[in-house]
C-alpha cells in the first residue's frame, strides 16, 4: 500500500495525487505504448510467464457444496479453448459475445477466453428476462450468446428477431436436443489448447460492453477498451490492497460492471487468487464461506451489508472470522451506521468505493491506511481529477460542503469511450471539460466527498441502477395499464426499490391481485431488480402541458421532500 | 408435502421456474440460497402468500433465511395465520 503516510519512504496521499501517472501501472503490467495490449493474455498468460501458472486463481463452490477449482495455468489453457472455439465458429475480432449464465466458472474463463479472440465481450445478468435480453443484444448487433441449458428458453423466446444472433452456444447442455444455430460446448471435456495465437488487439481496442441504465430511452452499452486494465489493476492493488497471498472474494456478479472490473479483471491481472460463491444471499451460508476458505479481502455491497446487520452480531461472532484483514464496499453510498458496525463485528471497517459503469474503475473512495470517516465517498484515486460543478454554469464549486455535480477530467485509462451507437447520448455526459457521474455531493474542508443523490431519474436499487423507461414500457405492455410511471422509493435494505404508479385502461378494476399480477409480469419480462415492489393505481399522473409525466413530482412525495418550482417543467 | 406446502410449491414452479426448468422443488430445496427465488423476488412470493391466505407478514419475518425453503415458508404462513385468528 503505496501511502500509508508513515515513513519517509512512502510517499502521502497527497504527494501520489500530484504527482501520479498511469506509467507506474504500465510498467508493472510490461506494457509498452504502442504494444499489443490484451486483458485475456494479461490475466492469464502474463501470470504464468512470471512463474505463477501452478498458483490457485479461481475457487468456486455452489450453493449445493459443489466445489470446482483453478490454477493459472489453467485460466491461460481453458481461455485458449474457448476462444479457440470461437474462432472455429466464425466469431472475428470486434463482434459482440454476450455471455448469458450464472457465476460459474465458464462465465469468468469465458470472458478471458473472448477477449484473446479480439471480440468484444458482453456479459448479462443471468437474472434478465427475455425482454431485458432482447433489448440489450439487438442493440448491440450480438453475434453469439454463450449461456447454459436453464436460461436458454429465454434465449429461444427472442432468437428469432435476432438475425445478427448467429451462435447460441450451451456450455452444459450433455444430451439436451439442442436446436438451429445452437451448439454445445462443454470447457472441461473439449479438447485442450495449449497454445493460442492471442488476437494482438491494442490500448484502444474495444475490449468489453457493459449495458447501463439511464434516464431516458433503453439501456446503454457503454464500450470499453483494453486499456481499461491499466487503472482497474492499479486501483485493485491500492483500495483492495490485494498481496500475493490474499484469499479474495468479490460479491458481485459479472453481469455488473463490478464482477469484472473487480471481479475478474483487477484480481487476475494481480494474480490474486479468488473465491466465488454461487449461491444467494445467506448471512450463516456467506460467513461459512468466509470462515472455510479464510478470505481475507472482502469486496461487498451496502444491501448485502445491511442484510448481514439485520441478522444481529451473534452470527458472525460466532464463527472463526480472523482471517478478515480488508474490507470494501461498492455500488450506493455506505451508511455511517453500517462502516461503524463492520468495524465492531469484523474488527476492520468497510471502505466505501465511488464508481461507475462509464468509469470502469474506482474514481473516489476510502483508502487503506487513511482514516475513514463514516457515510462519506472518500477522496480521489491518484490520478482522478474530481470536482463538484454547480449544476448551471458548470464551473468547479470550492465552497466545502456546497453540493453540485460530480465531475471528473476526462482521460482516465478505464473511461468508456463511447456509448454503443449512440454518439449524442455520450456527448451529453461531457460539459465544459469534465465527465458527469449523474451523481450529486459535495466535498468538505479535508477533501472528502459526500454523496447527496442521483441527479436524474434512475433507481439506484441494491447497488445496480435500473432506468424507469425499460420499466414504464413494460408496464405499458401489460393489458390494464393506460399510462405508467417508475420512480425510486427510499428503503431501508436496498437504498431504493422501484415504486410504479400507473393509471388503468377502462373496465380494469385496481387491486391487490391485479397488483401482484402486474408485479410478475415485469419481474418475468425485465429483471427482479426491475419489479416494482409496489404499486400505486392513480386517477392521473403529473404531466406537462404536453403531456410528459413527470416523474419529479411523484418521487419527492416518496422522499417527502418539497417538489421545487415546477414552473418551467410543468409548461414544457 | 402438506396442502399448504404444495400450494406454495406449485405457486413457485408457475412462476419462478423458467420453462423447461425441471429441476424438482422439495420441502427443503434451497429457493433463495439455490437462485430459484432471490431477495427482490421475494416481495411478490410475500404478497401472494398474503393474499392467499388474508395474513400479513411483517418485513422483520419476510427474511431470505425464512423464505428459502418450503417448509420454512409455511412455517412462516402457519405462524400469522394463528396470529390472525387471534385477533
Amino acid at each position: 500500500m503505496p501511502f500509508a503516510g508513515a515513513t519517509l519512504a512512502s510517499p502521502t496521499y497527497d504527494e501520489l495525487r500530484a504527482t501520479l501517472d498511469w506509467s507506474v501501472a504500465e510498467r508493472e503490467l510490461g506494457y509498452r505504448p504502442g504494444a499489443p495490449l490484451n486483458i485475456g493474455w494479461m490475466c492469464s498468460d502474463r501470470i504464468c510467464q512470471a512463474g505463477r501458472g501452478a498458483k490457485l486463481a479461481l475457487l468456486w463452490e455452489n450453493f449445493q457444496g459443489e466445489r470446482r477449482s483453478f490454477s493459472f495455468d489453467d485460466l491461460r489453457v481453458l481461455s485458449n479453448t474457448i476462444a479457440d472455439f470461437l474462432v472455429r465458429l466464425g466469431i472475428a475480432p470486434g463482434e459482440r459475445v454476450c455471455l448469458f449464465m450464472d457465476r460459474v466458472p465458464e462465465l469468468y474463463i469465458g470472458f478471458l477466453g473472448i477477449l484473446k479472440t479480439g471480440a468484444v465481450a458482453q456479459p448479462l445478468f443471468s437474472a434478465f428476462g427475455d425482454e431485458s435480453l432482447f433489448v440489450r443484444l439487438t442493440d448491440a448487433g450480438t453475434s453469439a450468446i454463450i449461456t447454459q441449458k436453464k436460461h436458454l428458453h429465454k434465449v429461444r423466446k427472442i432468437r428469432a428477431s435476432l438475425p445478427n444472433l448467429r451462435h447460441i452456444i450451451v456450455v452444459d447442455a450433455a444430451d439436451s436436443p439442442l436446436q438451429e444455430r445452437e451448439a454445445a460446448f462443454d470447457m472441461m471435456a473439449a479438447q485442450r489448447v495449449e497454445e493460442f495465437s492471442v488476437y494482438p488487439t491494442v490500448a484502444e481496442s474495444p475490449s468489453v460492453l457493459h449495458y447501463t441504465s439511464g434516464t431516458t430511452g433503453q439501456p446503454k452499452g457503454a464500450q470499453h477498451v483494453h486499456y481499461s486494465v491499466i487503472s482497474q489493476y492499479l486501483t485493485t492493488k491500492w483500495v483492495l490492497d490485494l498481496h500475493e497471498d490474499d484469499i479474495y472474494w468479490c460479491n458481485a456478479d459479472p453481469g455488473w460492471v463490478t464482477g469484472t472490473s473487480y471481479g475478474i479483471i483487477g484480481p487476475w491481472a494481480n494474480g490474486a487468487t479468488q473465491v466465488v460463491f454461487d449461491s444467494g444471499f445467506n448471512a450463516a451460508r456467506w460467513y461459512d464461506f468466509i470462515e472455510k476458505y479464510k478470505v481475507t479481502v472482502w469486496y461487498s455491497a451496502p444491501t448485502a451489508i445491511r442484510l448481514l446487520m439485520k441478522e444481529g452480531k451473534e452470527p458472525a461472532r460466532s464463527r472463526n472470522l480472523s482471517s478478515l484483514r480488508h474490507l470494501a464496499s461498492v455500488g450506493e453510498p455506505l451508511n455511517a451506521e453500517a462502516v461503524i458496525w463492520s468495524g465492531e463485528v469484523f474488527g476492520h471497517q468497510f471502505h466505501d468505493t465511488f464508481w461507475q459503469t462509464e468509469t470502469g474503475c474506482i474514481v473516489i473512495t476510502n483508502f487503506p491506511g487513511m482514516p475513514i470517516k463514516p457515510g462519506s465517498m472518500g477522496r480521489p484515486f491518484p490520478g482522478i481529477i474530481a470536482a463538484i460543478l454547480d449544476p448551471t454554469t458548470y464551473e468547479p464549486i470550492h465552497e466545502p460542503g456546497v453540493g453540485g455535480l460530480i465531475a471528473l477530467r476526462p482521460g482516465w485509462p478505464s473511461q468508456i469511450r463511447s456509448y454503443w451507437n449512440n454518439p449524442k447520448a455520450y456527448e451529453s455526459k461531457f460539459k465544459n471539460g469534465w465527465y458527469l457521474c449523474g451523481d450529486r455531493a459535495s466535498v468538505d474542508r479535508a477533501g472528502y466527498f459526500w454523496f447527496m443523490g442521483r441527479d436524474d431519474d434512475v433507481i439506484n436499487t441494491g447497488g445496480h441502477l435500473v432506468g424507469p423507461f425499460e420499466i414504464e414500457s413494460a408496464l405499458l405492455e401489460h393489458p390494464a395499464v393506460a399510462e405508467s410511471a417508475a420512480v425510486a422509493k427510499p428503503d431501508p435494505v436496498n437504498m431504493e426499490v422501484v415504486k410504479a404508479y400507473v393509471t388503468l385502461k377502462p373496465g380494469f378494476e385496481p387491486g391487490p391481485d391485479l397488483e401482484l399480477e402486474i408485479m410478475n409480469h415485469i419481474r418475468k419480462r425485465l429483471s427482479p431488480l426491475a419489479m416494482p415492489q409496489e404499486i400505486e393505481f392513480a386517477d392521473s399522473l403529473p404531466k406537462t402541458r404536453s403531456g410528459k409525466i413527470v416523474r419529479r413530482v411523484l418521487r419527492c412525495k416518496e422522499f417527502g421532500e418539497p417538489v421545487g418550482d415546477l414552473s418551467t417543467i410543468m409548461n414544457d | 408435502m402438506d396442502e399448504l406446502a404444495e400450494v406454495i410449491r406449485n405457486y413457485i414452479i408457475k412462476e419462478y421456474l423458467e420453462q423447461g426448468d425441471d429441476r424438482e422443488i422439495t420441502e427443503t430445496t434451497p429457493l433463495i440460497t439455490g437462485g430459484i427465488v432471490d431477495s427482490f423476488s421475494m416481495v411478490s412470493l410475500k404478497r401472494f402468500l398474503e393474499r392467499k391466505y388474508g395474513i400479513r407478514i411483517p418485513d422483520a419475518d419476510a427474511t431470505p433465511e425464512a423464505f428459502d425453503n418450503l417448509r420454512s415458508i409455511a412455517a412462516v404462513v402457519r405462524k400469522f395465520q394463528q396470529t390472525t385468528a387471534a385477533v
